[in-house]
């Protein structure tokens, strides 16, 4: 496991029924792209999060796919409708199989 | 950020045509409002002994572009916030031979909260003026029996970065009188002294020239209140003396290292300049 990696995200606790919110996300993670060299000449191994996806109530809100020029802690920030009361679940895929969850719940008001 | 990144291109086309293409500057005239509810004094009138120089003293937050600015508004957004997070894990954490962390002695870091505004301090039982790093040092070597950290390595300034959150809004106070007033001459000189092939102080870039631009820099007045900096261009946290270092080699100088007692000296007076501005570290800057 890549070590440091702790998910943050901020989703507000409760929106209007079918209104629309910004959801903002963040991974800590070093995003070793794979070019680099050590101070040896060897090739640092590329160890990135590859994938990031957000699902509600599982139905998938969006599924992105990340490449090695994306630099340290990717942040994302992107909106999305909540039609009902329910569940937000963030899932980042790891280079190394690791898989790293966060969920939030939110209420309609 | 397309869109935003869209108009000004266009607007400086349109600026163009009428032959006066103005750089997008900063709003010096906005305020710092963190988490909508803290906030921070980024311009006051200049402390006693800057009399004869400036009029008031401005963060160099006020002089970063809107985005950049945005950044710091929000701890979420503000990626300088990281390192204050995992400064936190390693106050709890156990180091060296005596199995002690820093929460064995120090109630957590809010019974910290005046360090940073009032470091570099006098410290009576070493007989020097301390900045926060030597006095983690020393914490670090006699009370918990672990190796001292390089200056302005990363774990270093994760721990100034929580100390900082931990001070964050409060008024910078470095006390430059008493046993401290000569270590503080000294930096002084440093601060007027030109360096370099390039002929350079401090003030003539800080002083005499804050808010124009050096070439594609739009020039602050040097302050420190908010470090440490988390800085796009590298993307991690900076110290105030790599900070000097990367200034002062900018004059075409061979440099001081960061730790050194000149550096020391110019830190404490710089911190100086701005008693009175809020701590807001760790800020952002470009």
């Amino acid at each position: 496991m890549a070590s440091g990696v702790k998910p943050r995200v901020k989703v507000p606790k409760s929106a209007a029924a079918g209104g629309t919110i910004t959801i903002k996300t963040l991974i800590s993670h070093k995003m070793e792209s794979g070019q680099r060299k050590d101070s040896d000449g060897n090739v640092i191994p590329r160890s990135i999060i590859n994938r990031f996806t957000c699902d509600f109530n599982g139905q998938s809100v969006i599924d992105i796919k990340m490449e090695a020029a994306i630099s340290t802690n990717p942040y994302f920030e992107f909106d999305a409708m909540v039609p009902e009361a329910g569940e937000f679940k963030f899932t980042w895929y790891d280079d190394d199989g690791d898989i790293y969850e966060e969920t939030k719940d939110i209420a309609v008001a | 950020m397309k869109t935003k990144m869209h108009r000004t291109v266009l607007g400086a086309a349109a600026l163009s045509a009428f032959a006066f293409a103005a750089p997008v500057l900063a709003d010096e005239d906005a305020e710092l409002i963190v988490n909508g509810d803290l906030s921070i004094v980024t311009k006051t009138a200049a402390p006693a002994h800057l009399s004869d120089s400036l009029d008031e003293i401005l963060s160099g937050w006020r002089f970063r572009n809107d985005d950049t600015q945005v950044m710091q508004m929000d701890d979420f957004d503000n990626p300088g916030m990281l390192g204050a997070d995992v400064g936190l894990d390693q106050f709890a954490a156990v180091m060296g031979s005596e199995g002690k962390s820093c929460a064995d002695c120090h109630d957590g870091p809010e019974s910290l909260s005046t360090v940073r505004a009032t470091y570099p301090k006098w410290n009576e039982a070493a007989g020097e003026v301390r900045t926060m790093q030597m006095q983690i040092n020393d914490c670090l070597t006699n009370q918990m029996g672990a190796e001292a950290e390089k200056y302005d390595s990363a774990k270093m300034l994760n721990f100034e970065a929580m100390l900082a959150v931990a001070a964050r809004g409060t008024p910078v106070n470095v006390a430059i009188d008493g046993p401290a007033q000569s270590v503080w001459e000294t930096g002084k000189e440093l601060y007027y002294t030109r360096f370099g092939q390039l002929e350079l102080s401090c003030a003539n870039c800080h002083e005499d020239n804050y808010g124009n631009m050096i070439r594609a820099d739009h020039l602050s007045q040097g302050q420190v209140n908010g470090f440490p900096t988390y800085r796009l261009k590298n993307a991690k946290l900076n110290g105030i003396q790599s900070r000097f270092k990367g200034c002062v080699r900018d004059t075409r100088a061979e440099t001081f290292n960061p730790g050194s007692p000149e550096f020391i000296a110019l830190e404490l007076y710089v911190a100086s300049r701005g008693n009175g501005l809020s701590v807001e570290g760790p800020s952002v800057r470009n």
